[in-house]
């Protein structure tokens, strides 16, 4: 069971109330793209095991997107933060840092 | 035993009111003569405001004053970007009375009932069953549930069997 805390609202979620949006911190390419960064753009996720960002929507509460940094094996989450940034914040990497010594961040 | 009360309230009137809550606050307080909720929390007796996200509030009034509450919005928001719109036939209203009431709606929803955790006064919006709803505490044995009309009677008979079950064996939460 996963429960993520909406910072938008403050609920903590189950996982069935919320809707996923997949790999978080995407670079959006544009037209000005070549065919093969907008595959990349469309089609490849990191899929890592272990720490990963992700979008979630409060979809069966208040409605708003959001950001969750969580280990995709354990299921710990590191912690939940607005969807209107485009890095994880400091706070957020200092959580994930203190708990996975090794991490390097996900290229 | 039938300790636990279902109850399909009587149509209200009600007003999905979208926009910056700074905007939204001195109008909300004239026609209901509360200030704007807490989020997860409703304000209000009588005409109320139940809080939906930070930019949606569910006005509650009598059928018969939407339209003029709609035109006092309408007026007063006249120079904000806002939306002010007649949802009151979109949703059901069940009531829930009985001392079991936070024990029969955790069975059908992944929200915490607990006391510590849902304080009577709040609303969540939630999933009850497999749909969408809301569940306002009115009191420690009084619930409020609203749900999309499309989905009422399946809500129903979902409460009346959460009901039923914890009439036959009560948990303590
Ligand atoms: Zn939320």
């Amino acid at each position: 069971m996963l429960l993520l805390t909406c910072p938008a609202c403050g609920v903590a979620a189950d996982e069935t109330e919320l809707a996923p949006g997949g790999e978080a911190h995407l670079t959006r390419v544009g037209p000005d793209g070549d065919d093969a960064s907008f595959e990349g753009y469309l089609f490849q996720r990191a899929n890592p095991r272990g720490v990963h960002f992700e979008r979630w929507r409060h979809v069966y509460g208040c409605g708003k997107w959001f950001h969750a940094a969580r280990d995709t094996a354990t299921l710990e989450v590191f912690g939940t933060y607005s969807a209107q940034t485009t890095a994880p914040p400091d706070d957020i990497l200092d959580k994930i840092k203190a708990r996975r010594p090794g991490w390097e961040g996900n290229a | 035993m039938s300790d636990l009360s279902l109850e399909r309230a009587a149509p209200r009137g009600m007003i999905a009111l979208r926009g910056d809550f700074d905007s939204l606050a001195g109008p909300c307080r004239e026609i209901t003569g509360a200030d704007l909720p807490a989020p997860l929390g409703a304000a209000g007796e009588g005409r109320a405001l139940l809080w939906m996200s930070p930019d949606e509030l569910l006005l509650l009034c009598d059928p018969g004053d939407v339209g003029e509450v709609l035109a006092r919005l309408g007026e007063a928001l006249a120079a904000q970007h806002h939306l002010a719109s007649d949802v009151s036939d979109a949703r059901v209203v069940f009531t829930l009375r009985g001392p079991g009431v936070r024990d029969a709606l955790a069975r059908i929803t992944p929200c915490d009932m607990r006391p510590g955790r849902f304080h009577v006064g709040q609303v969540r919006r939630t999933r009850l069953g497999q749909v969408a709803a809301a569940i306002r505490l009115t009191g420690d044995a009084a619930a409020e549930v609203y749900c999309f009309r499309s989905v009422g009677d399946y809500v129903e008979r979902l409460l009346a069997t959460a009901l039923e079950s914890a009439n036959r064996e009560r948990v303590a939460l």
